[in-house]
């Protein structure tokens, strides 16, 4: 968000003597902030008694505080603005605490108020107290007790400014009952700065002239991008796509990163990784320059790490100095903002009318066109059961065109979405990647729709995640947030069946469900719309029935049970070790260091 | 990560906002991802500002003191961190305090030696002395070996305070 564009709405305002429990309202106000997701409770009542008086912010009530904090995700990552949650004491908190470490884990930047049993009892084993600064510590990029009322008000600013700047993260504002209720005058969000926090955003000088020349040189580059691109903002993808066009050169992301470049530009290779193309994977290990920018070598991405790359020269753009080095080494470290270095690394290539290595380039594109050629997502069709690939197929292509946003919960379905579902921008794709949270998607899908009322917003689902926030589709009745809930059902956790069949023997162990709801009647029972879907040739037919009903969608896509997801880098092998269908899976020894991994 | 199992041991410090918690942010990034602690000291250092300065020793491979580095430096509250063995030459000193209980040869012999070190006696009884040593956590620690067959009883270190040689500060 544009801090100045804050600072200047609010720059004028009179020193006004509120509650604590106004300064909140107030403060979120003066942040630009229009919708909170929260749950009333004790240690809150002052805060909602003031949001009862508060018309332009929208409260949105949740059914569980975990909902609260993925649909906070979701708005944020679906418009790049701080998301807010309000929650009360001891379990509202704890109950938040998977969302709070899934934003971390995500660079996602959020702003939780938790409301905290009065000064004086703190420490006390108070009712429905709970140590939430010590327990939200480790997961929070940062985090304040207010002990005092003359500190809310700075405290509350510093909040958004420490959430949304550096690599962004959550914050966890912690206020006593007695602080809500105390009178004090208000400090605007212009009165205030962190002392001393500013993280640098500008690249060190020269380090962008040697990265460059180092991409002019290179023989076989890759471009390996992640969700850092989508933080810095729309321009940075924008800077992404004339830095590729300009170079030529292949480019592959993460998970978090989808969308920045577009699945449909020439230079696309797929995602990398666990699950990503046999291309990407191969050209990443056989690369002699890549170039990381905004991600951060995480062990879905680099497999085995002693392998991993093994003669390539690395750059690796992050804004986070702590992830310079941490599971990689590399040659040339630049931190600083995305969009900054990638505009100068732009800037710099045509500066000096750098052209790249044509002759080397157009071999490794023709050794990228022979790793294309094995066509790594084909699946074996079939017209008696529908295959979920067929099934994000035809989600994909019958909605083609619209405006559309994707969430995911976690597991085979997931996978399948990111390798199949085509984004040409960002910020169209939220899911769980660092903390792989089963969940999230219904909840982050109700904050996407409320961020964006027209669009068709879809969370591609599978049948044991959807159980663990379904209670969420009440609030996606109750705000008409008309969100479609795509569930490919397998009736098994699919990705424990398939790690449980790759290296436990098929020892299927508690990952079958013995008992589901009918989705369809519990979509009723909300007030929601439910449809099943058991033929391949029925598919299309009920697609275009779910995007049509203007109401929230629960839709069980009965799909084949026993599918695996490839291609797949087992745990613990390098990147050119890539399993690609089950057939292969027999012969592949899956060694037990890997077993070992997670 | 390619890693080589050197470890080395090296004294941090770190200057940070004198706020609530802001020992408990170092010390949990520290339990959190698994690196060691040898010592830590922590005093405001600055009651104006409202600084703090925590001095770390710890031990580790070259890659994970990096990654130390870098993670201290992530914590809001924090302004700077200096790794004395790396950034610029330091003094380190710690001090300790040491019970010695016993009688005659033993005791006499005691004495002599902190004499020596330079550890004063800073309680005395007819059976007993507490000294009081101050040096590096090397020298710190031939001085308690040596007391231990005179009748060490118990000992109290401080950990380790480093500044920076010459005139600059941190
Ligand atoms: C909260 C949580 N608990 C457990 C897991 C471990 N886990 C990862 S994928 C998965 C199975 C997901 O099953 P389902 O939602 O049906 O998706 P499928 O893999 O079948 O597509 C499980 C249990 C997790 N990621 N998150
Ligand atoms: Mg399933």
């Amino acid at each position: 968000m544009d801090k100045d564009d804050r600072n200047t709405r609010q720059a004028a305002a009179p020193a006004l003597e509120m509650t604590g429990a106004q300064m909140v309202i107030r403060a979120l106000k003066d942040q630009g902030v229009t919708y909170i997701f929260g749950y009333p409770g004790g240690a809150v009542l002052p805060i909602y008694d003031a949001l009862f008086a508060a018309s332009d912010i929208v409260h949105v009530l949740v059914r569980h505080e975990q909902g609260a904090v993925h649909a906070a995700e979701g708005y944020a990552r679906s418009t790049g603005k701080p998301g807010v949650v309000l929650v009360t004491s001891g379990p509202g908190a704890t109950n938040a605490v998977t969302g709070i470490t899934d934003a971390l884990m995500d660079s996602i930047p959020l702003v939780v108020l938790t409301g905290q049993v009065a000064t004086h009892l703190i420490g006390n084993d108070a009712f429905q107290e709970a140590d939430t600064i010590g327990i939200t510590r480790p997961c929070t990029k940062h985090n304040w007790l207010v002990k005092d009322i003359d500190d809310l008000a700075r405290i509350l600013h510093e909040a958004f400014q420490i959430a949304v700047s550096g690599r962004p993260g959550p914050v966890v504002v912690d206020i006593p009952k007695d602080v809500q209720f105390k009178k004090r005058p208000y400090v605007g969000p212009a009165a205030v700065a962190h002392r001393t926090y500013r993280p640098p955003t500008e690249p060190k000088p020269g380090v962008i002239e040697k990265a460059v020349a180092l991409m002019a040189e290179a023989r076989r580059p890759v471009f390996y991008t992640g969700g850092g691109i989508v933080n810095a903002g729309p321009a940075a993808s924008a800077g992404l796509r004339e830095l590729v066009e300009l170079t030529g050169f292949p480019i592959t992301s993460t998970l978090m990163g989808l969308g920045a470049y577009p699945a449909s530009g020439p230079n696309w290779l797929g995602m990398l990784g666990m699950h990503g193309t046999y291309e990407a994977n191969n050209a990443m290990h056989d690369c002699d320059v890549m170039i990381c920018l905004g991600a951060r070598f995480d062990d879905r991405v680099t497999g085995r790490t002693d392998a991993f790359s093994p003669g390539s020269k690395k750059i690796h753009l992050d804004i986070d100095a702590s992830q310079i080095n941490k599971n990689i080494r590399v040659d040339l470290p630049i931190v600083a903002d995305a969009g900054k270095a990638i505009a100068a690394m732009v800037r710099v290539w045509k500066a000096r009318k750098y052209a790249a290595n044509g002759a080397a380039l157009k071999q490794w594109w023709a050794q990228i066109g022979r790793w294309r050629a094995k066509r790594c997502l084909d699946y074996k069709p079939s017209s008696a059961v529908i295959k979920p690939q067929y099934a994000i197929d035809r989600l994909y292509e019958m909605t083609r065109g619209r405006d559309v946003y994707i969430t995911t919960e976690v597991g085979q379905h997931q996978m399948w979405a990111a390798q199949r579902f085509k984004f040409e921008a960002p910020n169209r794709w939220m899911t769980s990647g660092g903390l792989g949270t089963m969940g999230y998607g219904l909840p982050a899908a109700v904050g996407v729709q409320l961020a964006h009322p027209e669009s068709l917003v879809i969370d591609i689902a599978g049948e044991a995640s959807v159980q663990m926030t379904m209670q969420e589709i009440g609030t996606a009745v109750q705000y008409d947030l008309p969100v479609k809930i795509f569930i490919l059902n397998n009736r098994y956790m699919g990705m424990v069946r398939q790690w449980q069949q790759l290296l436990h023997g098929s020892r299927y162990s508690h990952s079958y469900s013995e008992t589901l709801p009918d989705f369809v009647k519990l979509a009723e029972a909300f007030g929601a719309a439910g449809f099943v879907a058991e033929r391949p040739d029925e598919l299309d037919a009920k697609i275009a029935e779910m995007i049509a009903v203007d109401k929230p969608v629960l839709f069980d896509c009965r799909v084949d049970q026993k599918e695996n997801c490839y291609p797949m880098i087992p745990s613990g092998a390098p990147h050119n070790e890539m399993i690609l269908s089950d057939a292969e899976d027999e012969a592949a020894e899956l060694g037990e260091a890997g077993k070992m991994l997670v | 990560m390619q890693q080589n199992n050197r470890t080395e041991r090296h004294t941090i410090a770190v200057l940070a906002d004198n706020e609530a918690g802001v020992l408990a942010r170092v010390v949990g990034l520290f339990s959190g991802r698994g690196y060691n602690i040898e010592s830590l000291t922590v005093a405001e250092v600055d009651p104006a500002r409202h600084t703090s300065r925590i001095t770390i020793v710890t031990s580790g491979t070259p890659e994970v003191l990096e990654q130390i580095r870098a993670q201290l430096g992530r914590l809001v509250p924090v302004h700077r961190v200096v790794d004395w063995s790396i950034d610029k030459p330091g003094i380190e000193r710690e001090m300790a305090l040491v019970k010695v209980a016993g009688a005659g040869e033993k005791r006499v012999e005691a004495l002599r030696m902190a004499d020596a070190f330079r550890a004063r006696p800073v309680d005395t009884t007819h059976t007993s002395f507490v000294f009081e040593i101050t040096g590096s956590p090397s020298k710190l620690d031939s001085f308690i070996d040596l007391m231990r067959p005179l009748g060490l009883v118990e000992v109290s270190r401080t950990g380790v305070a480093a500044i920076s040689r010459g005139p600059e500060a941190m």
